[in-house]
């Protein structure tokens, strides 16, 4: 059988341990040990950005991060975006702008751009669409999600 | 307040249509709340991996699985000789499950096993040894389609499991035929030959349309529960779910009351969730073995390998038109790449025949299509169905005769664009048609003669920058499509005590917001808001049937069985309310929650208390309807004539262009599109709808394509697959030409494919424009481009694979 590893790290401001495989990534083990599905597979090697988190305050493809490597970081999913006046309005400006179709991609995008967001890099909508080109969506043609992003940073188009 | 000094209350007149309506289920999945299939877990559930060949084209010598079933945790294994009741499936019932005796594709399903974690499956399928005996591959449909080429299908299966012995009077689902061709399309109305005579220019050329596939962000998945009794509930993202709850029956051979299908949330259709594919019925048969729920869960690589992909076509259009522009025929032959088995892309002539024969005014057309098998992945029902593929040809082909015989593309266009009333050669009545007005929508709006002109000036002159402009119109089903025996959808509406009301409907949410359009419908009948209803729409047990979210129908069709079922339900209201009030029903209306006078908005009662009136008395009554919705169109006879859409949608898009003559690179800049949507229900949705549909008629234009070499797929990824990404999106401008369908809900027709169908087109003439060069090929990339600027693109000219009768 696999190795197994203890870490302990912050989920979405909680405190907490897991023992998990050493070959699993970050995004199996949100998903599959701890139960927050709000993270979604969509390649699993760092294409379409759906299993976007926060590690640290800063963005990354959950699928691409090993499990044990979450010791001691703060980590944020989708589910932690709470109580967060960016977030908050993040995710009434995707509702309101008609960014969500599918919605698949969506918590990865809203994970982005929030990131995007808090690190001050939306000032136009070019920008905004360099920030979010990692994220793939089938539905929307992205439009409305950089004008629901665009919205929220106040970017001018 | 004195008695004098009170005034009745007044409620304004408000209407939800039109309006900018957020998509209900979208705070759940911006909250990342929202449960789809890879979300949810029984418990006691077993996970299911399939084996797939390792070979393009062999005979399966053996198949040891005894070291896979004895690995801990492995519940079931089985192949093909495990299951003796396996009947061939998909849309020509021409390949089983797991595949017997010989494999004809990458993507084969060889064994499947259940096991406890996913990773011990994967470990189990590793152990599984089978023995092939190669045979030679035929990846090019026009060796396929030559006499004497091997054949891909040579046994002949029947449907009892056996393919050895066929009995006379069962059910053959595949004869072992004498060649490799899998089904053929003859279409023909006027006479072609006179229409050639009559021509003062033909035209002749071969386009060839590639490999797409729907890429949707949520790879495919089911799971599958027997209960005690042996019934059947499957958690499936099936976009067809009275249709599959059928077909499933006739595969495990038990009555269809016995299966129950909930849709979770689906994470993006686009047509790819019409047909039934092996891995389903695998997952039946797992569970069935197991005795314990069994989920299957696709990686992307596999999504990629074994979903399924955009009708591949070869095609020879030969076109002609007097000097005056009128258009006198078409002759249209295609091939298209069948692949190792037979899906709904086989039957993508259905679509693409209205278009060669209806798209414009067409006195004379000759069709014909040959879907020849090869070893090659399998086409499927994509977004536009073979749309794409047609107005490709045609769109270039109308710029092609304007410019030979000196007329302006759009008054070409103008020329022979219907109107209002008329009825095609293949019996399509266009009863409402906004086509002109898309003409001329789009073209005025992009500016198109002024730009077509200079950038055809500025080809000469210096810089790799050329730009272009180009256009292109399409005509889709807009009303539903007669394919099966009936195209209806069934409402059951509801309302409790509160005015709140559950509307039940038979339609599929697919992301595409019908559950919020149909909201709409019934609460701008009700006079209620949005928030006061409740939609049940994922659940076989519960729903009444529909056919399937398909043919752009579901606004349309699903549309007008919940305006049925409202208005039902308000005439028991207001009749309700006229007995107790003493007035006349005509007099009265519903209007934000209250029963108010007609004419002057004065408020009679509040809704929800007259109900509880209703309720709570002697004889006590609830508002509850039925509505089964039929629309009146009409099946094709066997020549494939007949008004098969109660509506047909029409639409012209603009495309601009910059190509870099350097490096063949076209960088799409702005899409002005004109679409005639019969009406604008909700403006937000169907801005979603359109945008969506562009940039994914951008991808196929340009960036995606999945390359097959041998039977072999290269690239089934997102890195070597390009889907197109935010920053190379085009601008833009979307317009909505409302042409009020009579029978369409509240004037609406539908719009889903609309907007991916004439991207393509309109882009290989943009190209023409900046460059001079005429592209047959997708997709546009920048070494095609290059090389066709290059004057190193030989023409390829497809003989059709038979002489015309």
């Amino acid at each position: 059988m696999s190795l197994k590893h203890d870490i302990e790290f912050t989920l979405n401001g909680i405190k907490r341990r897991v023992t998990v495989d050493v070959t699993m990534n970050a995004l199996a083990m949100l998903r599959d040990v701890i139960g927050l599905t709000g993270t979604k597979y969509g390649c699993g090697e760092g294409e379409c950005g759906a299993c976007t988190i926060q590690v640290d305050g800063v963005s990354l493809n959950s699928c691409l991060m090993f499990a044990v490597d979450c010791d001691g970081r703060n980590v944020t999913t989708i589910e932690g975006l709470t109580n967060d006046s960016t977030a908050d309005a993040l995710r009434d400006a995707f509702v309101e702008h008609g960014a969500v179709q599918c919605g698949f991609c969506t918590p990865g995008m809203i994970m982005q751009a929030d990131h995007m967001l808090k690190s001050e890099c939306c000032g136009d909508t070019d920008s905004i669409k360099r920030g979010i080109e990692g994220n793939l969506c089938r539905c929307t043609g992205y439009k409305k999600i950089v004008d629901a992003i665009a919205a929220v940073s106040g970017a001018q188009t | 307040m004195s008695v004098a000094e009170k005034k009745p209350r007044v409620i304004e007149r408000d209407s939800l249509i039109g309006k900018r309506i957020r998509k209900m289920d979208a705070p759940e999945k911006a909250s990342g709340k929202t449960r789809y299939i890879h979300d949810i877990n029984l418990s006691g559930q077993l996970h299911g991996k399939i084996l797939r060949s390792e070979r393009i084209h062999a005979l399966i010598k053996s198949i040891d699985v005894s070291a896979a079933r004895a690995l801990p945790g492995v519940h079931v294994v089985i192949t093909a000789a495990d299951i003796p009741d396996q009947r061939p499936i998909g849309v020509a019932r021409d390949h089983f499950p797991l595949k017997v005796g010989r494999v004809r594709s990458e993507r084969d399903e060889i064994a499947a096993v259940a096991a406890e974690t996913e990773e011990i499956a994967e470990a189990a399928l590793k152990l599984i040894k089978v023995v092939y005996e190669d045979l030679p591959v035929i990846s090019d449909p026009e060796e396929a389609i030559k006499p004497g080429a091997a054949l891909i299908h040579p046994e002949p299966h029947g449907a009892d499991g056996s393919h050895e012995h066929l009995k006379q009077g069962t059910t053959i689902a595949h004869k072992g035929k004498p060649d490799n061709v899998a089904m053929t399309f003859d279409y023909t109305h006027g006479d072609v030959v006179q229409g050639e005579a009559e021509s003062d220019v033909v035209i002749e050329d071969t386009f060839r349309l590639h490999y797409v596939t729907h890429c949707c962000m949520g790879v495919s998945g089911m799971i599958a529960e027997f209960d005690a009794s042996g019934n059947l509930l499957m958690y499936s993202n099936t976009q067809v779910p009275f249709l599959h709850k059928r077909e499933f029956a006739e595969y495990l051979n038990i009555d269809p009351a016995r299966i129950r299908i909930i849709q979770p949330p689906i994470g993006g259709g686009f047509g790819s969730k019409l047909d039934i594919y092996p891995f389903e019925v695998i997952c039946l048969y797992l569970a069935r073995a197991a005795k314990r729920p069994v989920k299957m869960l696709f990686t992307r690589e596999e999504e990629f390998l074994a979903s399924p992909t955009r009708q591949p076509v070869l095609l020879t259009l030969r076109s002609g038109c007097k000097k005056d522009g009128t258009l006198t025929f078409r002759q249209v032959h295609t091939l298209h790449d069948n692949g190792a088995y037979t899906s709904w892309g086989a039957t993508t002539p259905f679509v693409m025949m209205q278009t060669f024969s209806s798209l414009y005014r067409v006195p004379n057309c000759d069709y014909h299509t040959a879907a020849v098998y090869t070893n090659n992945p399998y086409a499927g029902s994509f977004r536009g169905y073979g749309n794409l593929q047609a107005t490709f040809a045609i769109e270039q082909h109308m710029d092609m005769l304007a410019e030979r015989i000196g007329m302006d593309p759009l008054a070409f266009r103008l020329k022979n664009a219907q109107d209002a009333g008329e009825t095609t050669g293949q019996g399509m009545s266009f009863k409402s048609c906004g086509f002109k007005e898309c003409l001329t929508t789009a073209a005025t709006r992009s500016d198109y003669a002024r730009k077509f002109r200079e950038n055809a000036a500025n080809r000469d002159k210096p810089g790799n920058i050329k730009r272009g402009i180009g256009m292109a119109s399409m005509l889709h089903v807009g009303g539903g499509a007669k394919i099966y025996p009936s195209d209806g959808c069934g409402t059951i509406l509801k309302m409790d005590d509160f005015a709140n009301v559950t509307l039940i409907t038979g339609a599929s949410e697919i992301g595409q917001g019908s559950e919020t359009v149909l909201s709409q419908l019934v609460c701008e009948e009700l006079g209620l808001p949005i928030s006061a209803i409740t939609v049940v729409n994922n659940d076989t047990a519960i729903t009444p049937w529909d056919v399937g979210v398909h043919a752009s129908r579901t606004t349309f069709i699903a549309g007008n069985s919940a305006i049925g079922a409202a208005k039902k339900a308000k005439a028991k209201i207001l009749a309700v309310a006229a007995k107790k009030f003493d007035a006349a029903e005509a007099d009265l209306d519903l209007r934000g929650g209250f029963v108010i006078k007609a004419a002057s908005g004065e408020v009679v009662i509040e809704l929800s208390k007259l109900l509880r009136n209703l309720h709570f008395q002697d004889k006590a009554e609830l508002v509850m309807t039925t509505f089964y919705y039929e629309p009146p169109s009409a099946h094709q006879d066997k020549g494939f004539k007949g008004d098969v859409s109660a509506a047909y949608a029409w639409g012209t898009q603009v495309v601009e262009v910059e190509v870099d003559t350097d490096t063949g690179r076209v960088r799409m800049t702005k899409v002005t599109g004109a679409h005639d949507v019969g009406r604008v229900l909700n403006r937000l949705g169907i801005e979603g709808q359109i945008e969506g549909g562009v940039v994914m008629g951008q991808g196929y234009a340009l960036t995606e394509e999945l390359l097959i070499e041998n039977g072999v797929m290269r690239n089934p990824n997102f890195r070597d697959y390009k889907l197109v990404t935010a920053p190379e999106i085009p601008e833009m401008d979307i317009a909505f030409i409302e042409s009020m369908d009579g029978e369409g809900p509240q004037g609406a027709k539908g719009v889903g494919e609309a907007p991916a169908i004439c991207v393509a087109a309109a882009t290989a003439n943009a190209i023409c424009n900046a460059t001079g060069v005429r592209m047959f090929e997708l997709p546009f990339t920048p070494e095609k481009v290059y090389r066709a600027l290059h004057g190193q693109t030989p023409k390829r000219y497809w003989k059709p694979w038979r002489a015309p009768e």
